[in-house]
């Protein structure tokens, strides 16, 4: 049996306890999201679904001569060009409704955020590292697609910068705290699995995968634009293509933002 | 470990207070009329007792006792209904800062990310302490060196364990709060968790033991508190817990030499003395043999075949409370401790084969 040497101090004047100091705090944070990072990498559900899905896609569509060429339906440009801001919305809503709850989830399952509980760092420190690293996907899966789109397939780039940066920070708001309070109200990793799911698959229908909003009838238009994911395609959209986007699909994110983030904090259990 | 100038200055209020109660010899641990109800079900109901700095102190009681439950209200996770608890002075509500700095926790079936390595979740538990231990050292204690490089989900459960005992330790707490340490552990592996918890002790940390094994409290603890229905029915040494159970403790030898009853019967310790043939047989309570043997050799007379009669902690429980303490308490060996109950429940989750 080896002895253990936990003393403290070897005087008992000596001080016992202090919080965590500014910078120690950072690095502690540091510390968990490092970890966080780590398990991304080692298990890259995240990336495969965010970044690798949407540019796999973006090069098969890319790559078909009829997607470029340009028609009246889609306002004078290609159906190419109507992809590039549906396949971003694809990757962010696949970070914000799968990778960002399942990993919280199943923390809450193993104990790990009650452990967490026990210590001087606050479990919401984990939500947090887990936002930054899902945020980080979102950020290169973003930039991933638009870099593509332009240097491999001749798209545009955005017409107002600005707008697109503001579309692309409003639509991960508002995606992130739909994907929080799936985190709060999943009592197991399978039941935030399933509801991911349901909400992903007909979001992701909204969003114009399967029909490009130039083609929706205007029903199912309206529908597609009080979802978050119609109003994030609209939004990046309009930035790429005609200028600063229109303030209603701005406002429809940041209510979503608002209100599921708001639900989400009031729901969420740390156990 | 080394203290620096700056460390002394920045002393906080909290500090001074934590360390003149140690100074003054005020306990580690107070609770005093603890309660905690779920619903209707009354988890635990006017338990009360301290704990004094560097003691192990034992809460034994069969699954669903209320155990948990208090350690988890004493640590700050549970909010309890009417009560005070202070540990080293300070409230774990409204100090829980400070608190989660003093004392470090091995909770009930609380699992890591499987893919994370040994090394890298002590190394984020470290920085999470503002004067951490050494992980080197820790993990060299424990068993677990050699295995910093090795994913969590290829442990044993034996080895999990020991890492869940590291967390607890990494802060270099001076409280250790061991819920079911040893649950789902092969015996030679509680074997090595009880060395373990000594060393622990023999380090200065005051340790606060839940267990529902009986042989665990009787070899590891200063005090046990006996605990069922959410009640303290006994709480004493356990050697006094075990002399209760059976009215006395009893001492059997054969004398080398012949001597007046009246040389043993006037000690304090001794409540009767008996002879049959050759054997004397003392009945009493306390330090008992201690007593017999060294007054005995005082008087010249040595005392052969010395034979101890003691009841032990199960006895003790058996008698207190009309119940057995739990079905496998007395074989160590047993590995069935299953958190089925109220008391258990709430700590209950999907581990990924934690037990062995």
């Amino acid at each position: 049996m080896n002895t253990l040497s936990l003393a403290r101090t070897p005087t008992p004047t000596a001080p016992a306890t202090s919080r965590l100091t500014g910078r120690a705090r950072r690095s502690a944070f540091g510390k968990i999201v490092l970890n966080e990072a780590r398990l991304t990498w080692r298990r890259p559900i995240s990336p495969i679904g965010g970044i690798g899905i949407p540019v796999v896609l973006l090069v098969i569509f890319g790559e078909l001569p009829s997607f470029h060429q340009r028609l009246s339906s889609f306002g004078g440009s290609t159906i190419f060009d109507a992809y590039v801001p549906i396949l971003m919305t694809f990757g962010l809503a696949m970070l914000a409704l799968l990778g960002l709850p399942l990993p919280l989830v199943s923390y809450r399952e193993l104990g790990v955020l009650r452990r967490l509980s026990t210590t001087p760092v606050p479990p919401s420190w984990m939500l947090a590292a887990q936002a930054v690293v899902q945020l980080v996907i979102a950020a290169i899966a973003v930039i991933i697609v638009l870099v593509v789109s332009i240097v491999a397939f001749g798209a545009s780039a955005p017409v107002s910068p600005a707008g697109f940066v503001v579309s692309v920070a409003v639509a991960i708001a508002g995606l992130f705290a739909i994907g929080l309070l799936i985190a709060a109200v999943a009592k197991t990793s399978t039941a935030a699995n399933v509801i991911s799911r349901l909400v992903f698959f007909p979001l992701m229908f909204f969003a114009g995968l399967w029909l490009p909003r130039a083609l929706m009838p205007s029903i199912l238009l309206d529908v597609s634009n009080y979802t978050p994911v119609g109003a994030a395609v609209q939004a990046i959209q309009d930035s790429m293509q005609t200028g600063f986007p229109p303030t209603a699909p701005l406002l429809v994110l940041a209510a979503y933002a608002v209100v599921f983030g708001y639900l989400a904090s009031r729901f969420f259990r740390w156990e | 470990m080394g203290v620096t100038g700056t460390q002394v200055l920045s002393t906080s209020a909290a500090d001074s207070a934590a360390n003149s109660a140690a100074e003054t010899g005020r306990p580690a641990v107070q609770i005093a009329h603890l309660r905690k109800t779920y619903g209707s079900l009354v988890a635990v109901d006017d338990v009360s007792f301290s704990v004094a700095t560097g003691e192990i102190f034992g809460i034994l009681g069969p699954n669903g006792a209320g155990k948990t439950t208090t350690v988890e209200c004493a640590i700050g996770l549970r909010v309890p209904d009417a009560g005070t608890i202070r540990l080293h002075g300070l409230d774990p509500r409204t100090d829980r800062d400070r608190v989660h700095e003093i004392v470090g926790v091995q909770l009930q079936a609380s699992a890591m990310p499987a893919k994370l390595r040994v090394g890298e979740i002590l190394d984020m538990y470290r920085s999470f302490y503002r004067d951490p231990a050494d992980v080197g050292e820790l993990i060299e204690a424990l068993g677990l060196a050699g295995k910093l490089r090795d994913y969590y989900k290829s442990l044993s459960g034996g080895q999990r364990q020991r890492l869940s005992v590291a967390l607890a330790l990494i802060g270099r707490p001076k409280i250790a709060v061991l819920d079911e340490m040893t649950t789902g552990l092969d015996p030679g592996a509680r074997r090595e968790a009880w060395d373990l918890i000594a060393g622990i002790r023999a380090s200065g940390v005051t340790i606060l033991l839940v267990t529902h094994f009986m042989e665990e409290a009787e070899r590891l603890c200063d005090r046990v508190a006996l605990v069922d229905n959410g009640r303290v029915v006994a709480l004493d040494t356990p050697v006094n817990l075990a002399a209760r159970a059976r009215g006395g403790k009893t001492v059997r030898f054969v004398p080398s030499a012949p001597f007046p009853d009246l040389l043993l019967s006037s000690l304090p310790e001794v409540t009767r003395v008996e002879r049959g043939g050759r054997h004397v047989t003392v009945t009493g309570t306390g330090e008992l043999v201690n007593a017999v043997i060294l007054t005995l050799a005082a008087a010249g007379v040595t005392a052969r075949d010395v034979q101890l009669d003691s009841s032990n902690l199960e006895d003790a429980f058996l008698r207190l409370t009309g119940r057995h303490l739990a079905n496998d308490s007395t074989t160590a060996d047993s590995t069935t401790a299953d958190s089925t109950t109220a008391d258990d429940a709430a700590a209950d989750s999907t581990t990924e084969g934690a037990s062995s």
